[in-house]
Formats: C-alpha cells, structure tokens, sequence
C-alpha cells in the first residue's frame, strides 16, 4: 500500500469535508477514523481511485457520527444526506489547516499534534509512539485542542510564524521508534513551502535539510552523540545539501532575511566545508551577528561565541561569552569547550563535568562526563 | 509481575567499592560503562523482560500546597544528605527471584579498570492494579 499517498491525501479530503458542511473537528475525526479503516483494508483490497474512497469513508464516518449525535441530542439531523457537489477544493484548504492547527490559541505540543494528525496524515497511535506517551494522553491532547479551536473560521490569514515554530518543534524531537518526525517535519515544511510564497518558509525549509543531511554522522556507536568537527563528513548526504542550499539562496535573494534563513545560511556554511578546519568562522560570525540583529536572543549569543573562539581564537571567545547570562542551558559545556583550547585544562575539565550535571538529555549527559575524562586525562595520563 | 530497580545518586546502604565520579574515570571506562548500560536494556528487550527505562537530572526540588490562593511552597535544591534517585528499569519479570538477579547483573556494570562498580540497587515490586483472583 502507498502509505505517503494516502496520508497525502488526508488534509485534502478534510478540506472536502469542510466544505460539504462538515466542523473542521468533526471532518477530522471522521477522516482519521477512514484513515485507519485504510491502512487496515488497503493492502488486501486496493481502491481504484484512493481519494474517492478516503472522501467516501470519511463522509460516512462524519454522517455516523452526526446522526448519532443528533439522536442523542433529540433533534434532526441538519446536514444533508447527499453531499453538495461544491466547487473544487483549493489548494488553499490546505494551508488553512496549517493556520488552525497551529493556531496562537493552541500550547504547542498540542498544535504539534494535531498538525500531525490533521495535515501530516499520521495516526493518534503514531503520534503518541513518537512522542512517547500512552495513546489515550494523545487522544485526548488531540481533542482538548480541537475543542480549543471549535468555531474559530477555517478562512482567516494565518500566523505563519507560530505554523514555522510548531514544525521546527516536530522536527527538534527527531526520530523514535517507527515515525521519524524529523523526516515528517521536512515533508510538512516542503508542502507548505509549495503552499506559499514567503522567503521564511524555504528558510525553514532550508535549514531542516542541511541538518538532516547530517544526521546519519551525529551518532556514533551505540548512540553516542558525535560534535560537528568531529562528524565523518563523507556520511553527509550532499544531495539534501544540495537542495538545501538552492533553496536558500533563491529565499536570500528575495532580500527579506528572517532567522531560519540566517540560521540555514550558518548550516549551510558548515555543509560547505570539507574538513572542520575548512569553515569559514569569520562568515559564521556574520551571519550569528545578523541573527542576533533579528532576534536579541542569549541562545544565539552562547553559540554565537563558539564561532568568535573559532575565529578570533579562544581568548575572543572567552569575552564574547562575558555577555552571556551563565544560567543558560548548555552555558558550561560553551565554557568548558573555550577554556580547553585556551589551555585552561584544569578548568575545563570542572566545567565539563558540571555541564554533564546540568545536561538535559541522555547522550549528552554522557558526552560531557566523557569530555570531562578526557580532559582529565590529559592532566593526568 | 513488575519490578523497579531504581539507581540512586546518593544514599542507600554505603557502598561496597568506593570509586571516584565518573568523570574522573577513563574515557574508555566511560565509554564501556555507557555501552553495558545499553547492551543491558538491548538484552532485557530481547528476552521480553523490559518495560521502561529512565533517567532522572540531578537537579529538583520539594513542592508543596500551602493553602487556598497561595502559590506552592518549594523546599530545594536537595540537600547534600537526601537520598537521591538517578534513574530507573521498569521490569516485567516470572518472580522476585528474576527480578533480584536482574539487578545483580546490572550492579555489575564495569568503573574503573573494567572492575565491577557493585553499585546499590533498590528493588521494589509493583502493587497490581487489579485484586488477585481469592474466590
């Protein structure tokens, strides 16, 4: 069975629903539910034509629903048994989807959520695995969500930066168990690129493919997290960096820079060295500087003093990182990192070992009280 | 039947071999205690004993309510003295028996010089969500 088709297929058809009369909640639960009857009878019994039958399914499914709800409530049923003919979805519905799943109103993992579901085409069982919680907890995030947004119009001009930050979430969480969210993401990001004319969205796009292309050289045995300058770079895959870096020089010639394009020219940069001693640091620092311009933001200030010690040297480094409030996450992995190249090594290993304490995740944790070993070690061999 | 093998930071009986923190170690003692961890869940998978693995920051703090209209009380960072979770298996083993050689083998995790670290693990049983079947 053609799974991506199918989970294509998805946004479209609730798009059709909506405009035979369905509530966007209503439409999406009945497709989810043909959804599912699909992947169960569609690799015994392929339809001929797939969105015919997925629109067919999901109609039926919304008019199960409605008219039990209607008896419930004791009234009549009042959408009409026999769809209207209706013009010709638009594209457009999609991207309306895109606005109301992740609308402003929504906390974001559940804008995620339902943007997986909705316009991602995944089951609440694929959405929950990846996110590692019990079904029923996805369930229910889902429909709180929905609820949160009944009754707003499917027709109103979006916030695309709220759409652009719930897909780079998606794409943050990466890969666990059998749904690869980043690759979703990617595929996400792409249609909406399709959707839309904004410089931001290849930007976005951009920046997913460059750090994609490099996923398969940021583990190492076992899992352990390998740091870009030590990655085997013949693992990047150049053909995603390739088209990475086309979409982002037609986004930067529109001359309306935002942060996803500085932050995809900064990946970008590091796709095009071949050694780690190749990059170009000085251009890094720029485009950090530009960033910082747009955004003010101590996240950008921390890695932006990674560059300055690559570039100016540690001691450079070092006062760049003055300016940064040191209760920032990953702020003494930064520390430790720019007092080894200065020699400070005694230092170095400390702050190594307290940024293993401080580390957010697993592999990192590891790889910090490795790095703290090392440095250690050096000291004493 | 589920157990817990919950590994500790601190507290718990004194240890049995006094090792210096992990960072101290080797890198390549690092690395080999890092993969035992790994290899143990991997084999706790492959017999269909495994349920959840976890593990927990150092970091946190006691929270408490402290009446109608008032914002909890927090009591923290943790003291030096406080018995300190690091992390957990959830495993879903035959009997007691299983679950206390599990542990076993997982307190045999490699420190320093590849030696065992014989480090403390609690173990608990699961109290069933349903009654046992009396009548």
């Amino acid at each position: 069975m053609n799974e991506p088709l199918l989970r294509e297929l998805v946004p479209v058809v609730i798009g059709i629903l909506v405009r035979r009369g369905a509530d966007f909640a209503s439409a999406e639960d009945a497709v989810q539910e043909a959804l599912i009857r699909a992947l169960e009878t569609w690799p015994d019994d392929p339809p001929r034509d797939p969105k015919a039958w997925l629109v067919a399914a999901g109609w039926r499914k919304f008019l199960d629903a409605a008219r039990a709800e209607a008896s419930r409530r004791g009234r009549e049923l009042t959408v009409r048994v026999e769809p209207p003919a209706g013009p010709a979805p638009a594209t457009d519905d999609t991207l309306r989807l895109y606005f109301l799943c992740a609308h402003p109103a929504l906390p974001s993992a559940a804008a995620a959520a339902l943007t997986l579901r909705a316009v991602g085409g995944l089951t609440t069982r694929q959405i929950a695995t990846a996110y590692l919680v019990p079904e029923a907890t996805m369930a229910q995030r889902i429909s709180r969500a929905k609820r949160r947004i009944a009754g707003l119009p499917l027709d109103q001009p979006g916030d695309l930066g709220t759409v652009l930050r719930v897909l780079y979430l998606v794409f943050n969480e990466g890969y666990s168990g059998d749904v690869d969210l980043a690759a979703e993401a990617i595929r996400l990001a792409r249609q909406l690129a399709a959707l839309t004319d904004e410089p931001e969205v290849a930007g976005l796009l951009a920046l997913m493919l460059l750090h994609h292309a490099r996923r398969a050289s940021r583990t190492g045995p076992g899992g352990c997290l390998v740091p870009l300058g030590d990655q085997d770079r013949s693992r990047w895959d150049t053909g995603l960096i390739t088209e990475g870096v086309a979409i982002l020089q037609a986004a930067l010639v529109r001359d309306r820079l935002g942060d996803y394009q500085a932050q995809a020219a900064i990946a970008a940069l590091h796709a095009d060295a071949r050694t780690a001693s190749e990059t170009d640091w000085v251009q890094i620092v720029e485009w950090y500087d530009e960033l910082l311009h747009l955004t003010g933001s101590p996240v950008v200030r921390l890695n932006r003093a990674v560059a300055v010690g690559e570039a100016d040297g540690p001691q450079a480094g070092l006062t760049a990182l003055a300016d940064v409030p040191p209760d920032l996450p990953r702020y003494a992995a930064v520390a430790a990192y720019l007092h080894e190249r200065a020699g400070h090594l005694e230092h170095a290993a400390e702050l190594y070992a307290e940024a293993s304490r401080a580390a957010t995740s697993v592999p990192e944790r590891d790889h910090l009280t490795r790095e703290a070993a090392r440095v250690r070690h050096l000291l004493r061999p | 039947m589920k157990y817990l093998l919950l590994k500790h930071y601190r507290g718990g009986p004194t240890p049995a071999a006094d090792w210096p923190p992990m960072d101290q170690w080797t890198p390549e003692e690092v690395d080999a205690h890092v993969q035992f961890m790994r290899d143990f869940a991997a084999r706790l998978e492959e017999t269909g004993e495994f349920v959840d693995t976890q593990a927990l920051a150092a970091g946190g703090t006691f929270v408490r309510y402290d009446g109608e209209g008032r914002p909890p009380v927090t009591d923290g960072p943790f003291a030096e003295t406080k018995d300190l979770i690091a992390g957990w298996y959830v495993i879903d083993v035959e009997s007691w028996d299983r679950a206390v050689q599990l542990a076993g083998e997982l307190s045999a995790a490699p420190g320093p010089g590849g030696k065992p670290i014989y480090e403390w693990l609690e173990v608990r049983p699961f109290l069933g969500e349903s009654p046992a079947l009396t009548e």
